[in-house]
């Protein structure tokens, strides 16, 4: 084109300078995880100097063996399961408000969190395994299998009545509310101990984090990210509605399917690892929305980010509050999280993003 | 070289909408306006054409080829169908969306948008004067600023075929005139079958080569605008009396009145 553009041309260079600003975010974001990652790795009982931890993670076998298994067995596992959990929480949440168009999305709205509580329940109370041979890991294994159903059912439910978003959120909230009331007849009938055990169970705490699941969780993420992200073109034109979508040529529904199987999935192997964390997967992909907007190329990487940095931070916090004592992060995450947010949202949505 | 719709039939559920519906040969280069009342079943034709809804029986063909045979995203690539709904209120800007519409032309997993998405992107917002507003957010923009960024999507995808369902509903009357004006140079230009449904019969009248009138899923009368707009089909299908007049700039303008018996 010869003619001189100079407005249009103008708007090209916003749209570069912008995108240039998200990759920017972006790797400020990873700056800030990776400082969240190391904050919680110094933290904690034991009273080490930030300089013996450092020394330890840089060479294991060259310090006394306490400091090296305080380091390696106790704090990096939490720091990392502290990471990967935001990460898949976020990543989740955001796929989840994506594909029904509500902000207030999440897996946990739609019922994965409850239903792997009633799993984690039925193995406290009966002692019943869903996969045989469970042995230590019954509660872990019974509430995967049971989020992963909830999923399933949703799935089906929706691809027989037609995925509308609508149709999802509802289907959703009555599995919430079914497998709440399950879990309060299983809560009924079980005595003190179990009552105790199913109530820990449900705040969630990465105390449960073992180097297994931190592994089995990253290499989820590594998995999902690109498999979200590969779809984040069609993603982005369903946020202009379905019917806009279709035109532009996307297979809504099938888009959908797929998205929620990927989101149930993520969302089932973090509480199965460490039991309901609330609001993170709603928080996350909120900051990532103020920050970088609904281009989902970048929207997505930026709320699994956020969650992940997120969730190192509380867990930082949930050792920091009452040395020697680790809260479970769940009670953090909404007592902490919720203030935080509710700033956040009043601050910048006045602004514009 | 046309678009053509023969003898559909579509409903949702038991009721019938699209009665054995036929457009006739829409040739290439000519803009046809479809006029009917609400719920006489434009939009569900359009949907039809483009693949959105699967039609009960009955052929859309392109050039003489059938076109229920193509995959989702070649059919999206041959006829655009732009929905009368701009409502989205989203974190994404005008340049945003209108590549979009480019990049959803192409398959794969390019993230990044080429030099030639973004000059033709760059070329719609010239074309359609959305310059002043392209770096905005749509959710902050007016209704009439969306729809010309929604018609920018249809633009910018260059296909063979565009379906516009109400296009100008929500223009000021410059920009109605500019925007039907658009469209019938790019349907001549790039040689495209344009239909346009549309509710403003004087409008129609000034842009459209054809004018399809429809009535209860049916094309109750088809033909050059004068001629149909003089039609009887035309009053019994809107229930009214039809003025035609030519104004003394020579645009024929149409004006409907209520009949007292």
């Amino acid at each position: 084109m010869t003619a001189v553009l100079p407005v249009s041309a103008s708007a090209s260079a916003d749209y570069r300078q912008r995108n240039a600003r998200r990759v920017k975010l972006i790797v400020l974001g990873l700056a800030a995880l990776v400082f969240a990652v190391a904050l919680d790795v110094s933290i904690g009982p034991g009273n080490l100097a930030l300089s013996d931890v450092l020394r330890a993670l840089a060479d294991p076998s060259g310090v006394e063996p306490r400091l090296s298994v305080i380091v390696w067995d106790l704090r990096l596992p939490i720091a990392l399961m502290a990471l990967t959990v935001g990460a898949m929480l976020g990543l989740s949440g955001a796929g989840m408000q994506t594909i029904l168009s509500n902000p207030l999305a999440d897996p946990f709205t739609l019922g994965v969190s409850a239903a792997a509580t009633v799993g984690a329940s039925v193995a406290i109370v009966f002692g019943w395994s869903i996969i045989p041979g469970a042995g230590v890991f019954i509660v872990t294994a019974n509430a995967f299998v049971f989020a992963l159903s909830a999923s399933l059912v949703l799935f089906f439910m929706t691809k027989l009545r037609g995925v509308s978003a609508e149709t999802m959120i509802l289907v959703g909230i009555a599995l919430l509310f079914t497998c709440n009331a399950i879990t309060a007849l299983l809560q009924y009938r079980s005595n003190e101990v179990q009552l105790t055990q199913i109530v820990f169970w449900t705040l969630g705490s990465l105390a449960r984090a073992t180097w297994g699941k931190v592994e089995i969780a990253a290499v989820l993420i590594a998995v999902a990210l690109p498999f979200f992200l590969m779809r984040g073109w069609a993603l982005t034109a369903l946020r202009l509605g379905d019917e806009r979508a279709e035109s532009l040529g996307v297979r809504v529904d099938r888009l959908r399917l797929e998205i929620l199987v990927a989101t149930s999935l993520l969302a089932a192997v973090s509480v199965s690892f460490v039991g309901g964390i609330g609001f993170i997967g709603l928080v996350g992909p909120h900051i990532a929305r103020l920050l970088v907007g609904e281009d989902q190329r970048f929207f997505l990487p930026v709320a699994t980010i956020a969650s992940a940095t997120l969730l190192s931070l509380a867990s930082s916090v949930s050792k920091a509050i009452n040395p020697g004592v680790i809260y479970p992060i769940g009670i953090i995450t909404a007592l902490i999280g919720v203030p935080f947010f509710i700033s956040l949202v009043m601050s910048i949505r006045s602004k514009g993003a | 070289m046309a678009l053509s719709v023969q003898d559909v039939h579509f409903g949702y559920g038991a009721a019938p909408v699209l009665q054995g519906l036929s457009t006739g040969e829409l040739p290439r280069g000519s803009l046809a306006a479809l006029v009917g009342p609400n719920g006489s079943g434009k939009s569900t034709l359009f949907r039809c054409a483009a693949g959105l809804l699967r039609a009960r029986s009955g052929r859309v063909s392109l050039d003489g080829n059938d076109l229920s045979g193509l995959s989702a995203r070649e059919r999206a690539r041959k006829v655009f169908y732009l929905s009368q709904d701009t409502e989205a209120r989203v974190a994404l800007s005008v340049f945003d969306i209108i590549l979009l519409a480019r990049k959803s032309l192409h398959r794969g997993f390019a993230l990044s948008a080429s030099p030639e998405d973004v000059r033709a992107v760059e070329a719609v917002i010239e074309e359609l004067g959305l310059a002043p507003f392209a770096s905005r957010d749509i959710g902050t923009l007016s209704g009439g600023q969306r729809q010309l960024a929604a018609i920018g999507q249809a633009l910018v995808r260059e296909p063979d075929a565009l379906l516009l369902d109400e296009p100008t509903s929500a223009l000021d009357v410059r920009r109605q005139l500019d925007v039907m004006a658009t469209i019938r140079a790019a349907t001549r230009r790039r040689g495209i079958v344009t239909v346009v449904a549309i509710h403003d019969l004087s409008l129609a009248a000034r842009f459209a080569d054809h004018i399809l009138v429809m009535n209860q899923g049916r094309i109750a009368q088809a033909g050059e605008p004068d001629k149909v707009l003089a039609h009887p089909a035309v009053s019994e299908t809107y229930a009214v009396g039809v003025h035609l007049e030519r104004s003394a700039r020579g645009t024929l303008l149409v004006e409907p009145y209520i009949q007292v018996h």
